[in-house]
């Protein structure tokens, strides 16, 4: 059993107990655990179950590359899946349970999957489920969702927040190990700006745990006087629980602080997203234990053999009293002598090498009383929801057993990769080192950033350097090229001394023993959070999936949530063998951002609730969400769709609201519209490239409606142009359009026509911009008073600037109704005034207030198109009927090249017509009409569709736009439109002018 | 993610405060022209590996459109120009032909 | 009669690492033009008592300044009260050289943000270097914040002005509370 030692435990402060719960049991830690160690201190080994076969998993590592020693953490809007227990940090009330089983952790109906192993080989979902093909969707993929996933996803909202922030730097370093803080000393020293990043809560890596001297120094010590020197330094920013997530172009840097994880009950965000540029940046990730690929690898209580000798050295904690060592390296030998140094008993090391020279580490465990059996390994493991003994066997051979050796712990060691991932990320090359059978970084072959230089460089084991004086002596260099590729000049201190034990050769160990049968391998677990064995890869490699990328989706090997920290390079090791081809030649999956899995929070940062767009508000806002408004999003800006008074409908409203502007008078709030300011003595010549139609004719004092295509021919925008003075136009905008229409007159005067003297300003924002509309609207400017806006002083089409009410305003004379109309720009700030003055002079002139909706209907009953309804970005002018408002005089305009195109000039364009059903009801949006036949996909023909449709109260029916082939030409024909609802609405082809055809009501 | 130095206002910012705007120096063909020309304006663009001419707009700083050069391979920039221009400017190019000897795009070298 | 209303009428919160004030309404002119031409360079220094400001940089003096918008633009900050005759002024001095003066005043808002946690704030927003070495007192930057655009110059040590688009000005000054909870010290600078 594993169990709390009475000493040791580095980390652990035992003065402070820690209360937590797992699936609902409370249990005992201390603080300075991890949820990992204090569940092994309580004994519980048996953490979840794997993914495919329901397998009882157990703790395997003591870090981030842990496979299976996921669970739930948290409950309602705290609650995450899938967090890793060894990086945890336990805390009192943190409160876990396990994922992955039913009904329970300790017996899982799901196991039988495991029975059946042999009948779920690799690819079986893809070779399974594919015939016959109408089950899939009734059958096989509920069933597959049903026993797909691991943790369950979270149902309530998350109840934190979440920050970004942007960091600059000289020299990032990321790890926080004896490596990074030498690198990040010999940086700083230069005078370079610093951030050095450690991804757990503590400083030094594994140094500490494996020992050693520095300058004569126990390396303990060592790492606590490098990190108090850092400290002191102005220029360097030392960050625990900040994790490197990613490197990417041109010296960016992702880090994934987390705040408060260990700490639920603190003010602030809870992760933060670290957004850094950084001129330089080392990798000083370290490097992670491979395990060995034995029968019965997975079973709990088979641990790496680092891992075993942190939870002794760090936690105080014993994973079992008699720990079986199996290794084919010198390292694991630190965890025998761990072990026997804490008083455990290790009955036997099983080295499956057999080395040419009995190196230091060897030595001592001889003398330490350790039975060594050299060349030998495990032939399978014993025990099932936990590790009763090992079967030895030669390595050399098939797998007879040779002796059976009790144990509740086995300790393996496979050799170790170093983290190669921050240094791939952006393209940092790997090379294949056969001395320690692994890849490193190609150091001639870095990453590059803008100015084309390297700018990664990885440093210490995650270099491939194993001794602490190549360590330290890798850290130091690349903390001092680092400050110099930064631009500081490196200081002439010379590194410290690290001092290396000399270490017996590594053999690479793929399979054990090596001609294990299938029965064996079919026992031999790569991938243990998705349940990937080596008969699996070998399968896949048979079946022809000869790429490592192909044979990785097949097998779902290293696509887990730990992405294949243990299980790659065994695997690919494995297909390597099996393809009979060098490793090199097989080479790596790739390697993608972030390291370990980041929470979405920290990526969306501030942007969620009120923050997760931003919402554009007009001058007159508070007053429409006191008065009823049911906004609607129009890009950014929020504009009131109705007006919603109590005891309606929003329906009930618009329709009030649509007819009390023919009837008496409507106020609508357009200071969205877009408004640009165009000046100088070209700005004529401009609008007339930009128009379609000609502006420069245009005299001060007028308004005139024009078009905007892009170059390629499509409407964009189009709007009501006011000549303010000889070189002097407002251009007004739809109301998403500002912006984009402000930077297409940009584009065209800063590439195009730079020598024009054009100056464009958008001045949108500056005014509140009211619609007065209706029969009614004279008179309510009458009343405010101060201006003539008699037909015979500010005729239609016309503009005035003067006084209203005692407001500055500028007044124009246009409609988009139809009606008597006037739009009035006021100050932004005057805005809410002059709105309520308006209400106060029209209190007896049937006043209301009216939302975007009837201003659409409005529009529609006079068959005015609009950006966005009549046009997708494939209408030209001509299809709207439009033609007059191109301009024949001009020479070129934007669009007009493209007009000539032979698809453009073509007569069978759809075209704009009025659709009126036969019953007065309302045709569906977006409605297709129908043709004659079927396309080639079977697939009625189309002859027209709906753009605009409504019911209109003051013509009592429903009226639609739509474009039709031919429309114009068959006005009177019905066509027929089938509704997503089975329906087939009928409609007649009509004029799209339903309303005050002559326009007698406008021109008053 | 890039970090580009606007010519205009001299400030050097990431990717996210500009906007790309595709292919640089393009010559605009208007009423006239022959269809092969119009053609050759709207659509027809360079897909280099190495070195590559862009229009880019500081958008959320000057408002300024300017060029870049760049490489496509390894995203490195060679330098960012005014957009009042019909070419590099010779100083670039040869800065560009230190980098990648024997370069060409377009009609350029 | 005081009918003109700042964006969100000058509220404040200070339950933060900085505090978060909304100007009252301030005269702000967009100016386009050569910014080296006599015209320009007399309509702008004239309407403030303010020097030209180089590039990159703002020189601002309690309400006045003279802000660097881009090489053909300035921003004119003056009081809210005296835009008109400021304007005319400007539009007499820049006579009949090309150049484009226009009140927007009204268009904009303006943010104070202050205190010890300022600097730490701004740059949860920006992307932009605000470490000592890279943004100090005289600096004016364009930029954005988190999603919109904005403009920001230190008047003062550990104080920022921020100016951004009226429409906008909540999400904005939502978003700097955001930033200045209570607990999100980053400790940096």
């Amino acid at each position: 059993m594993s169990t709390r030692l009475a000493t040791g435990g580095r980390l652990l402060n035992t003065d402070i107990p820690v209360s937590f719960t797992f699936n609902g049991k409370t249990l005992k830690g201390y603080a300075g655990d991890t949820l990992a160690s204090a569940l092994l201190a309580n004994d519980q080994m048996l953490v979840g179950r794997s993914f495919k076969y329901h397998r009882p998993r157990g703790i395997v590592a003591s870090g981030v590359e842990e496979p299976n020693a996921l669970v739930n953490l948290g409950t309602e809007g705290t609650f995450e899946p899938n967090q890793r227990a060894t990086t945890t940090e336990l805390f009192d009330g943190l409160r876990a349970t396990s994922q992955n089983h039913w009904p329970s952790l300790e017996f899982d109906v799901g196991a039988i999957n495991a029975k059946l192993s042999r009948f779920m080989p690799a690819g079986f979902y893809y070779k399974m489920f594919i015939h016959p093909r109408p089950l899939w969707k009734h059958v096989y993929e509920p069933f597959i969702r049903q026993a797909a996933g691991l943790g369950q996803a979270p149902k309530a909202r998350d109840a934190d927040r979440y920050e970004h922030f942007y960091a600059f730097c000289d020299v990032l370093v990321v790890g926080g190990g004896i490596a990074g803080l030498t690198a990040a000393k010999a940086a700083a020293a230069s005078g370079a700006e610093v951030i050095l990043l450690e991804q757990t809560a503590h400083w030094g890596g594994r140094a500490p745990v494996d020992g050693g001297h520095v300058d004569g120094a126990p390396v303990d010590k060592v790492v606590d006087e490098l990190v108090s020197e850092l400290s002191d330094m102005s220029n360097v920013t030392l960050r625990l629980r900040t994790m490197g997530a990613g490197v990417y172009d041109h010296g960016y840097v992702l880090g994934y602080e987390r705040l408060r994880d260990h700490a639920p009950a603190q003010d602030g965000p809870r992760h933060r997203l670290w957004r850094i540029r950084a001129r330089h940046t080392i990798t000083a990730t370290g490097a992670l234990e491979r395990p060995l690929s034995f029968a019965g690898n997975d079973i709990p209580g088979v641990m790496l053999a680092s891992a075993v000798r942190d939870y002794v050295v760090d936690y105080g904690v014993s994973v079992g009293d008699r720990t079986v060592v199996v290794t084919n390296n010198d390292d694991a030998y630190r965890s025998a002598l761990a072990l026997k140094q804490a008083g455990l008993d290790v009955p036997v090391i099983l080295d499956a090498r057999v080395p040419a020279f009995d190196s230091p580490l060897i030595e001592q465990a001889k003398a330490a009383g350790i039975r060594i059996l050299m060349g030998h390994g495990v032939a399978k493991v014993l025990g099932g929801k936990r590790v009763t003994g090992v079967a030895v066997c030669a390595q050399a051979g098939e797998g007879a057993v040779l002796e059976e050796i009790a144990c509740d712990a086995v300790a393996m060691s496979g050799g170790w990769s170093p983290v190669v991932h921050l240094w791939s990320h952006c393209g940092g090359k790997l090379h294949w080192d056969n001395d320690f059978a692994m890849f490193r970084p190609d150091v001639d072959k870095a990453p590059t950033g803008a100015d084309g230089s390297p700018f990664v460089s990885p440093a210490g084991s995650a270099n491939g350097h194993f001794g602490l004086a190549e360590i330290i002596g890798d850290a130091h260099a690349k903390g001092r090229s680092a400050a110099q590729a930064a631009g500081f000049a490196s200081s002439k201190r010379n590194a410290p001394d690290g001092e290396s034990v000399t270490e017996a050769p590594m053999a690479p160990v793929w399979l054990m023993p090596q001609g294990a049968g299938i029965a064996l391998r079919s026992k031999a677990w790569l991938d243990y959070q998705n349940d990937v064995k080596v008969s699996d890869v070998q399968l896949a490699a048979q079946e022809g999936f000869e790429s490592v990328e192909h044979a990785k989706r097949y097998t779902t090997l290293g696509m887990a949530t730990d992405q294949g920290k243990l299980s790659n390079i065994n695997g690919l090791a494995i297909l390597s063998d099996a393809l009979d081809q060098p490793i090199p030649q097989t080479g790596t999956t790739t390697f993608r951002p972030p390291y370990t899995p980041i929470s979405m929070g920290a990526i969306a940062g501030e942007a969620s609730r009120e923050l997760f767009q931003p919402i554009r508000r007009t001058p007159l806002h508070d007053w429409h969400t006191a008065n009823g408004a049911d906004f609607e999003p129009v890009g950014q800006w929020q504009r009131p769709y109705a007006y919603v008074r109590s005891g309606e409908s929003v329906h009930d409203a618009v329709m009030r609201e649509t007819k009390n502007v023919r009837d008496n008078l409507g106020l609508l709030d357009a200071s969205t519209l877009g408004k640009i300011v165009v000046k100088g003595p070209d700005a004529g010549r401009f609008l007339d490239m930009l128009y379609t139609n000609m502006m420069s004719t245009l005299k001060p004092g007028k308004c005139r409606y024009g078009l905007m295509c892009g170059e390629n021919g499509f409407l964009i925008d189009d709007g009501v142009v006011a000549r303010i003075d000889e070189d002097t136009f407002l251009c007004h905008t739809t109301t998403g359009g500002a912006e984009n229409i402000h930077g297409h007159m940009e584009e065209w005067l800063q590439t195009e026509w730079w020598d024009w003297k054009v100056y464009v300003a958008n001045v949108t924002e500056q005014y509140a911009q009211i619609a007065v509309v209706g029969p009614n609207a004279r008179a309510a400017l009458e009343a405010l008073g101060g201006m003539d806006v008699s037909k015979e002083a500010l005729g239609f089409m016309e503009w005035a600037d003067g006084t209203l009410g005692g407001f500055d305003a500028r007044v124009y004379r246009i409609s988009f109704s139809g009606e008597l109309s006037y739009e009035i720009a006021v100050k932004a700030s005057e805005g809410q005034a002059f709105w309520d003055a308006l209400l106060v002079v029209g209190e007896t002139l049937g006043v209301m207030p009216y939302g975007t909706e009837a201003l659409h209907i409005l529009r529609a009953e006079k068959g005015f198109i609009m950006i966005g309804d009549e046009t997708d970005g494939t209408v030209i002018p001509q299809d709207l009927g439009l033609h007059w408002a191109l301009s024949k005089k001009k020479e070129d305009y934007l669009g007009k090249r493209a007009h000539l195109r032979s698809h453009m000039a073509d007569p069978t364009r759809w075209q704009l017509v009025g659709l009126e059903t036969t019953d007065g009801s309302t045709l569906p949006d977006g409605a297709y009409a129908v043709a004659e036949g079927h396309n080639d996909n079977g697939q009625r023909n189309v002859q027209g569709r709906v753009t605009s449709t409504y019911h209109s109260p003051n013509l009592n029916k429903g009226i639609a736009m739509g474009l039709v082939l031919n429309g114009p030409d068959r006005m009177g024909e019905m066509l027929e439109f089938p509704g997503t609802d089975g329906k087939i609405y009928a409609a007649r082809i009509v004029n799209p002018v339903f309303y005050d055809p002559e326009g007698d009501k406008q021109n008053v | 993610m890039l970090i580009l130095t606007c010519p205009c206002c001299g400030q050097t910012g990431e990717e996210t405060e500009f906007h790309a705007g595709g292919e640089a120096h393009l010559k605009r063909y208007g009423p006239g022209s022959s269809d092969i020309e119009f053609e050759g304006y709207m659509f027809m663009r360079e897909n280099p590996k190495g070195v590559h001419f862009e229009r880019w707009r500081h958008v959320y700083g000057c408002g300024k459109w300017f060029h870049a050069a760049r490489c496509t391979m390894t995203l490195e920039v060679f330098g960012t120009y005014p957009a009042q221009t019909l070419s590099p400017p010779q100083e670039l190019r040869d800065k560009i032909s230190e980098k990648r000897p024997g370069w060409s795009w377009r009609d350029f070298a | 009669m005081s009918k003109a209303v700042s964006a969100l009428g000058g509220v404040t919160w200070t339950d933060g690492i900085a505090t978060v004030h909304e100007a009252p309404l301030q005269g702000m002119i967009t100016v386009r033009g050569d910014l080296t031409s006599k015209g320009v360079i007399k309509a702008a220094t004239g309407a403030t008592g303010m020097q030209m400001p180089a590039q990159g940089t703002a020189n601002c003096n309690g309400t006045k300044g003279l802000c660097w918008m881009s090489p053909d633009e300035l921003l004119v900050l003056c009081a809210y009260g005296d835009v008109a005759q400021v304007l005319d002024g400007m539009r007499a001095a820049l006579g009949d050289q090309h150049g484009l003066a226009v009140d927007v005043s009204d268009a904009r808002a303006l943010f104070r943000v202050a205190g010890k946690g300022a600097l730490e704030v701004m740059a949860k927003l920006a992307p932009v270097d605000f470490r000592p070495s890279a943004f100090g007192h005289g600096m004016f930057r364009r930029s954005r914040l988190a999603q919109v655009p904005a403009a920001f110059w230190m008047q003062e040590d550990d104080a920022f002005h921020v100016v951004c688009f009226r429409s906008q000005a909540q999400y904005v000054f939502d978003l700097l509370k955001a930033a200045g909870q209570k607990g999100s010290e980053v400790s940096i600078f």
